[in-house]
């Protein structure tokens, strides 16, 4: 690969990911007086949380945006002030094992290849959000609910003129509000959850109620807005035209999911949908290393396997954030600081701070509320079940669930089977779209969720351009063998 | 219509171009972001011919992609909301279908 020696850039500690979690570890570690080198693919760290605007937007009210802004702000100016060796705009391919250097990683940046490399490395690459397809979902004008709070907070811009807000979780709340704030019409907020699971979830919140009442305060704009909250609803289908989707129609469900005998539809005309089930963590980096991974029972997806401190299975790799274990920012921000401590003590042994108990308990009441909200977007198999044949399940390749449903009745086992059979999960994401209902799909056929591996972790992790990582040849050097004379 | 200009000043006004058509968006926005703001949605055709938009945002689905042509006219293809707008970029969208 075209990266002159030179080039390489060895620190103590490498971390990937400058959200809360990553930000804390970085500044932790630095404090610790090793040399950090902190990678994200934005160009100004806060990771999807505590995401920054853009450097050229001017902030006129910096309250006004939120406690999470203002908290991102707090992050980004500890960073400035810190020996924190900030590398954003880089976009990580291959993060691999060196017998000499530790732990190597290249990126790419405006074009051009970049190799990093230590002792230590600590993945904080927050999650990816799951997403349960259904007919007409694929349709331009729906996005993620991760998306939604992306256009809000960052982009200051609205998913339409009059929005379907569904699926699940807190964020359900969170961009509802942001849609009414930014002067938005919300035409419904169609949720999984029944009254009674919100308030059974809210039992596990008390710990943060700050955090309870800024959620009170989501629900109570909601409200004001008139915007109907419809229980135990889900979106069965989306309608369109040639520019995108037009309209949805929801109807109540059971707690498994599936649709209740006697109808109970209704139909809203939309310019846009914004729906997510729920967060679980980005594991494309793990599995690429060959750190073990674990099944989450109460999220149902696949998660690092590690210790208190966010040692993973392989000497030198930690974890922090919602990517070691969907928490929520809080605890990403305090777990990061622990494993950064973890790491500075197996690299140099009494040069850290230790980890007090206060540190813990604050780590423990933060995990708390991001467990209980995680209750709310578990995977319901009845959502899976009812989907139509023709519904697109991988959208790179457009790959059906009934092509799906076919590849798995003939004897398909495993995602290298499905992939050969079906071209589902070989596109440009790499599975990460599809992989969670995949695995849905599958046990539906009598695999064991907690049995299939729904990607295999390969680089290149984002695409890159070729010419970035070989340089552009310059054809004039090419020798060429002379040409044949012409008989 | 969708921007929302409460609490922030957006950055100066710039132009580009998408299949020859003039979008004007503000400096910082995302092309996708500035593309869905002037009323389009579709950016792309699926391999079985459906269209296909913004979705996550954060450049992990790829749904969103479009050809960046650079000043030696080669396409580059890339995800438009990693893509930030400026003056003058031209684009073309992959609304073709190409019987892959
Ligand atoms: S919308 Fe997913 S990569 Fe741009």
């Amino acid at each position: 690969m075209a990266i002159d020696p030179a080039d390489l850039q060895v620190s103590d500690v490498l971390v990937v990911g400058a959200g809360p979690a990553g930000a804390a570890a970085a500044l932790a570690a630095s404090s610790a007086g090793l040399s950090v080198t902190l990678l994200d693919e934005a160009r100004q760290a806060g990771g999807q949380v505590y995401r920054a605007l853009p450097a050229a937007f001017v902030v006129d009210d910096p309250k006004a945006l939120g406690p999470e802004f203002l908290a991102g702000e707090a992050l980004r100016s500890s960073l400035r002030a810190s020996a924190v060796d900030c590398r954003f705009g880089r976009r990580v391919w291959l993060l691999r094992r060196d017998n000499d250097l530790g732990f190597v990683a290249d990126a790419v940046a405006d074009g051009r290849s970049e190799r990093y490399a230590a002792r230590a490395l600590i993945l904080c690459t927050g999650t990816t959000e799951r997403s349960l397809p259904f007919a007409g979902s694929a349709q331009p004008g729906i996005i993620g609910l991760a998306a939604a709070t992306i256009l809000l907070k960052s982009q200051r811009i609205l998913p339409g003129r009059r929005t379907v807000v569904a699926g699940a979780g807190p964020l359900l709340a969170a961009v509802a509000a942001g849609i009414v704030k930014g002067g938005g019409e919300v035409a419904a907020v169609v949720d999984l959850n029944s009254r009674l699971d919100w308030a059974k979830a809210g039992l596990g919140m008390l710990g943060r109620p700050d955090l309870l009442l800024r959620g009170a305060g989501w629900m109570r704009r909601i409200q004001a807005a008139g915007v109907p909250w419809l229980w135990r609803h889900t979106i069965t289908a989306a309608e369109g035209d040639e520019t995108g989707v037009t309209a949805v129609t929801v109807a109540p469900i059971d707690a498994a999911g599936h649709c209740t005998a006697g109808g109970g539809e209704r139909r809203f005309e939309v310019d846009a949908v914004t729906v997510g089930h729920g967060l679980v963590p980005a594991t494309e980096f793990l599995r690429a290393l060959g750190a073990r991974l674990e099944w989450n029972h109460g999220n149902d997806c696949w998660q690092p396997v590690k210790d208190t401190f966010g040692r993973t299975s392989i000497a030198g790799l930690y974890v922090a954030g919602d990517g070691a274990g969907v928490a929520g920012a809080a605890a990403a921000e305090v777990g990061g600081e622990i494993a950064a401590l973890a790491a500075v003590d197996d690299l140099k042994p009494g040069a850290g701070r230790q980890i007090t108990p206060a540190l813990r308990r604050r780590q423990n009441a933060a995990a708390r509320f991001g467990r209980a909200s995680i209750g709310l977007t578990r995977v319901r198999s009845g959502l899976v079940a009812v989907m139509p044949a023709r519904t697109i399940v991988c959208r790179c390749e457009d790959v059906s669930r009934g092509t799906l449903d076919e590849a798995f009745g003939e004897g398909a086992r495993n995602i290298g089977q499905i992939k050969a059979w079906t071209r589902c999960g070989m596109g440009p994401c790499q599975g990460r779209m599809c992989g969670e209902t995949l695995s849905a799909l599958a046990s539906l056929h009598g695999i064991a969720r907690e049995t299939f591996e729904p990607m295999v972790g390969r680089a290149p992790a984002r695409p890159v351009e070729i010419g970035c990582l070989t340089g552009v040849p310059d054809y004039e050097s090419i020798p060429l063998p002379p040409s044949l004379p012409s008989s | 219509m969708l921007r929302i200009d409460t609490h922030i000043s957006r950055g100066p006004k710039v132009t580009f171009r998408i299949d020859g058509q003039a979008i004007t968006a503000y400096a910082g926005e995302s092309v996708a972001a500035a593309l869905l703001a002037s009323g389009l949605r579709r950016l792309r055709t699926s391999p079985g011919g459906g269209g296909r938009g913004l979705f996550c945002a954060m450049g992990v689905c790829q749904e969103c992609v479009v050809e960046m042509i650079d000043a030696a006219g080669a396409s580059h293809v890339v995800a438009s909301c990693q893509l930030e707008v400026s003056e003058g970029l031209e684009l073309r969208s992959r609304t073709f279908v190409d019987g892959h």
